[in-house]
């Protein structure tokens, strides 16, 4: 019996898990919106002075970001646990870490890449320069897997506990930490007239790192979880 | 410590080792804990920039040291559990969490006390304080986890993972906390000089073996409430002279 | 083929069964039987390499499980007490994914054979949440027909069919073991397979 290869599967999972987002639409778009509620929130609130504004976008954007990663991770691996279909996919003869990598990519997809997307525009809202801007979208663009990837370990670490929510942002959102810095240090960079490439490439790193070793790890967690 | 494990690696006969070890803990703890205090509140002299607050120091500065060095205790105990399959292993890193968790709070709490007279602020964002606030936060994680999974042995082995990556972690969250605090130029909490008087090295380091012996000796408590509780269903507990009562 | 040395396995802090040794060759039918929370479904699930068991040792073709890995898995098919299907996509989209994970990529006119072999005429390309309880099992386990493992290991296969479609499993039951299969299941109801005998393996 063959098995499936390597990329095949990537792409199947992925597609099966759009697929299935496709067909409930509304789980997408409420993390959109939850997102550009959050932006809008912080000007209400700390006042509409648009210096202040500036300066706090890329933190506020990033924080909102974070958020919104830790509200949709539920989405993950939950379904699949409660149907049964997460453990035929752990009986499939072909690596885990590849599976898992699968779904944090549809993952990201669906909850990383619109917030990348509709970044520019709430920018605009706190009347970020253009170039501040493009680096707030780069730095998101890279930096947005790197949450879905932290958040996956996360969401296969607590599959099935109650508490499911709040638990996961307590253990994914302290590690999520030098994403954080660095994404909004890109930004903020621009502001002080510095260059945003060191901030970034250490994004990179971050990036390549967690390609590295968060499928593995997940995988792991998912194996202790489903015991 | 040097004791070999395999005879006492079944939680049975750790449970009597440990109760008679505990005090061989717990009271030198005591001893160089009144020895720390008394050196560095009375007889260490007095700093010439931060006067006589600067004295929480010799609580802040062993807390924090301990913080991170129970943590990565606590993540090497939880991996041999996870590689090796023994369950006193992970016990271990369960029994330790708590007090490791405990020197968090109080490097975290001195240090609000020494901000106060040296910057009139509670909390300054320095990056050893962040760092120790986040470190706080994994210890909480470690916890809430473990607590949150009924069957045991998934406890044991998620806990480990979840440890183990926070270890990973732990010097990637400071770096990035270092840089981040420069770049925003915060506060630093420094003591002044570069030398320190003999006094408060004594202090020092009597507080920090203090905290040390402490630490063992209430995880050693710890884990023997642990295996009770484990094992409540076996035959040996239940010819314990504690139990039978 | 499957052969289970000294297992033992625990749940929580007590266990559940020990010394557990048996053999199952090619053509051959296992019922695990035992009273409810004697560990039949953690057995079975030890067999699928879920669980990590306490003592003893669990080897195919000779080789251990954790030599193989997920080599493994290619020889086996699960059917555990979840269906294992989504509820948005159609009992098509299901048994076209199932069969491209697990390697055997089957054809449109396959998948729809073995869907009408299992009654789900004209059920195909429907969402499978506008299907019945009984349909919906019906769809899991037109798996088994698609799937070309060895092994099949079936916990409670019966549950939610009407008895059209236990008759029904037990051909297809009967039919895998004529071809060199192998099957090991858990029942409450009574399954009869003509032609094989039913070995017993008793958990106390």
């Amino acid at each position: 019996m063959n098995k499936i290869s390597l990329p095949s599967m990537l792409l199947l999972v992925i597609q099966r898990d759009l697929i299935l987002a496709m067909r409930k639409r509304a789980d997408v778009l409420t993390t959109l919106f939850f997102f550009v509620l959050v932006v809008s929130l912080f000007p209400l609130a700390v006042g509409s002075e648009m210096d202040m504004l500036r300066k706090m976008a890329p933190g506020v954007v990033w924080v909102a970001a974070l958020l919104a990663s830790m509200l949709s991770l539920g989405r993950m691996f939950s379904a699949d646990y409660q149907d049964g279909t997460l453990e035929q996919m752990m009986l499939v003869p072909q690596s885990l870490s590849f599976m898992v990598l699968g779904k944090i990519a549809a993952h990201w997809m669906l909850s990383g890449l619109p917030l990348v997307l509709i970044a520019p525009v709430l920018g605009m809202q706190f009347d970020m320069s253009g170039e501040a801007l493009l680096v707030l979208v780069v730095s998101l663009l890279i930096g947005t897997p790197v949450l879905s990837m932290i958040g996956a370990f996360g969401a296969a670490l607590t599959l099935g506990l109650r508490g499911g929510g709040v638990l996961v942002s307590l253990l994914v959102l302290p590690l999520c930490v030098p994403v954080l810095i660095f994404g909004t240090g890109a930004v903020a960079s621009v502001a002080g007239g510095v260059s945003a490439m060191p901030n970034l490439a250490l994004l990179g790193a971050f990036l390549l790192m967690s390609l590295l070793f968060t499928p593995w790890v997940s995988a792991q967690a998912l194996r202790i979880s489903m015991e | 410590m040097a004791i070999n494990w395999f005879k006492y690696s079944a939680p049975s006969s750790f449970y009597g080792l440990a109760g008679k070890m505990i005090p061989w803990f717990a009271w030198p703890a005591a001893v160089l804990f009144c020895m720390g205090m008394y050196i560095g509140f009375f007889v260490a002299p007095t700093d010439a920039v931060q006067s006589e607050a600067y004295r929480i120091i010799f609580v802040h500065v062993p807390a924090s040291i301990l913080s991170m060095f129970i943590y990565l205790v606590m993540a090497g105990y939880a991996a041999l559990g996870l590689i090796f399959n023994t369950r006193l292993s992970s016990m271990m890193a369960t029994a330790l969490a708590p007090t490791g968790a405990l020197f968090a709070v109080i490097s975290l709490w001195t240090g609000a006390l020494w901000g106060k007279p040296m910057w009139g602020a509670w909390w300054v964002w320095d990056a050893r304080l962040t760092s120790e606030l986040i470190l706080l936060f994994l210890y909480l994680g470690f916890i809430a986890l473990q607590s949150s999974i009924e069957d045991p042995r998934r406890a044991d082995r998620a806990g480990a993972l979840l440890a183990i990556v926070g270890s990973v972690n732990v010097p990637i969250i400071y770096f990035s906390v270092q840089w981040w605090n420069t770049l925003h130029q915060g506060s630093t909490v420094k003591l002044s000089g570069t030398s320190m008087h003999i006094a408060m090295q004594q202090a020092m380091f009597s507080m920090l073996a203090a905290m040390w012996l402490y630490a063992i000796a209430i995880s050693l408590s710890r884990v023997r409430s642990i295996i009770l509780e484990r094992e409540r269903n076996t035959h040996w507990v239940a010819e314990l002279a504690e139990v039978k009562q | 083929m499957l052969k289970v040395t000294n297992l033992a396995c625990t749940r929580g802090e007590h266990q559940l069964f020990a010394g557990l040794n048996f053999r199952l060759a090619a053509g051959e039918l296992l019922q695990v039987q035992g009273e409810n929370g004697s560990g039949k479904t953690t057995l079975l699930r030890a067999l699928c390499g879920f669980i990590q068991p306490f003592a003893g040792e669990i080897r195919w073709q000779g080789k251990a499980l954790s030599e193989l890995g997920e080599e493994y898995f290619a020889n086996l098919v699960y059917l555990g007490h979840a269906n294992a299907i989504k509820d948005e996509l159609s009992a098509l989209e299901n048994l076209r994914i199932s069969s491209a994970l697990s390697g055997c990529t089957v054809s449109d006119k396959d998948a729809i054979a073995a869907l009408r072999r299992m009654g789900l005429r004209g059920r195909e390309t429907f969402a499978v949440k506008m299907l019945s309880q009984g349909q919906r099992r019906r769809v899991a386990l037109a798996r088994l027909l698609i799937n070309r493992a060895r092994l099949w290991i079936l916990d409670e296969p019966l549950a939610a069919l009407d008895v059209g479609a236990v008759g029904l499993m037990q051909e297809i039951i009967g039919e895998h073991l004529s071809n060199q299969g192998l099957v090991i299941f858990t029942t409450h109801q009574s399954l009869q397979v003509s032609g094989a005998e039913t070995r017993q393996l008793k958990l106390s």
